[in-house]
């Protein structure tokens, strides 16, 4: 079993599973297409979930759409 | 036809609408029907999985048909304008962008340093700009220089409602930058202030609180659409010139009762 890292998701703190960032978003409860990632402030784009390791302190901002002027 | 011509594509409406602040989604989407705009703004915020209110909203956008146009709201500096707009542009599945990069909190102005450098990067990465920037000419050339194809000088801060604020340095932008489309973005509160704007030459205006925020949304989605039209068609027939003493439009030759005064 992979230890638990301490990350930060949307400016809030929280325990996840050492694993890669698309592992890690299923977990916290991230499914389908309607958002979009940035780690530590840079963009993230969905091809690269899979092969992109989440670590310990990571600032992960998960965004979707709403309305705007 | 009187186009409204933007990086390459057509528009036969002159205004573009923000999708916040109105009272109910259902009353965005009559607004925006009713306000003939073709160009609809929207933007990116956390959202976390338990929180589906933003779908509904997104649902709605969607309908209206409208080009979408994210905008990077709230940024405060290039690298996060830069990042959001990435994001915007994998979720909207579109390489436009209103870009926004903040100076001040106070007044919302926008930040000459940040969006020029922004904007170069993201045109170097494929985005097609609209900057909202002050009515600054110098900084506008730059905007230019970076890549930007139009630009979206305020009119005054966002959600003031002033109007023009600044009319001798828009008019000046105006005749400074002749073939540049430009559009009016931010502080017009009511239809006249559009109007004015079309009437100096500006080629469209993008508003949001105006029409969110006035007692009847979709009313005054109407009165901003036909305020557009009128300045429009007021700017492409030729506003007369401005006098300093009266001259009488009836002739007054034949005038009756006339005599010679001793």
């Amino acid at each position: 079993m992979p230890p638990d890292i301490e990350i930060t998701l949307n400016g809030e703190p929280r325990h996840v599973r050492d694993a890669a960032l698309s592992k890690v978003l299923e977990t916290c409860g991230y499914q389908g297409v309607g958002f979009a990632v940035a780690i530590n402030g840079e963009f993230v784009p969905r091809s690269a979930y899979t092969q992109t390791a989440v670590n310990p302190g990571d600032m992960i901002d998960v965004v979707a759409p709403v309305a705007g002027g | 036809m009187d186009k409204l011509s933007l990086y390459g594509e057509t528009f036969t409406s002159r205004l573009l609408i923000g999708s916040a602040l109105y009272p109910s989604p259902a009353i965005m989407l009559d607004s925006v029907r009713a306000s003939g705009a073709e160009i609809i703004t929207l933007s990116l915020r956390r959202q976390n999985p338990a929180q589906q209110d933003g779908k509904a909203i997104w649902d709605y956008i969607r309908s209206s048909g409208c080009k979408l146009l994210p905008n990077t709201a709230g940024c405060k500096s290039a690298k996060e304008a830069v990042t959001l707009a990435e994001m915007s542009r994998e979720i909207f599945q579109t390489d436009w962008l209103k870009l926004e990069v903040i100076g001040d909190d106070y007044t919302l102005q926008p930040d000459p340093y940040g969006l020029v450098e922004a904007a170069k990067e993201l045109s170097k990465r494929g985005f097609k700009v609209l900057p909202y920037c002050t009515e600054d000419l110098v900084l506008c050339r730059r905007l230019l220089d970076a890549g930007c194809e139009a630009l979206m000088p305020w009119g005054a801060p966002i959600g003031t409602g002033q109007g023009l604020l600044n009319k001798y340095n828009l008019g000046m932008l105006r005749e400074r930058l002749p073939d540049t489309p430009m559009i009016i973005d931010a502080g017009l509160g009511a239809p006249s202030h559009a109007t004015e704007a079309m009437e100096m030459g500006f080629d469209a205006v993008l508003l949001n609180t105006a029409i969110a925020k006035a007692h009847d949304p979709v009313g005054m989605g109407v009165a901003f659409k036909l305020a557009v039209e009128a300045g429009r068609a007021g700017y492409n027939a030729g506003l007369m010139l401005k006098r300093q003493t009266a001259s009488p439009s009836t002739p007054t030759i034949g005038m009756p009762f006339w005599r010679r005064h001793d």
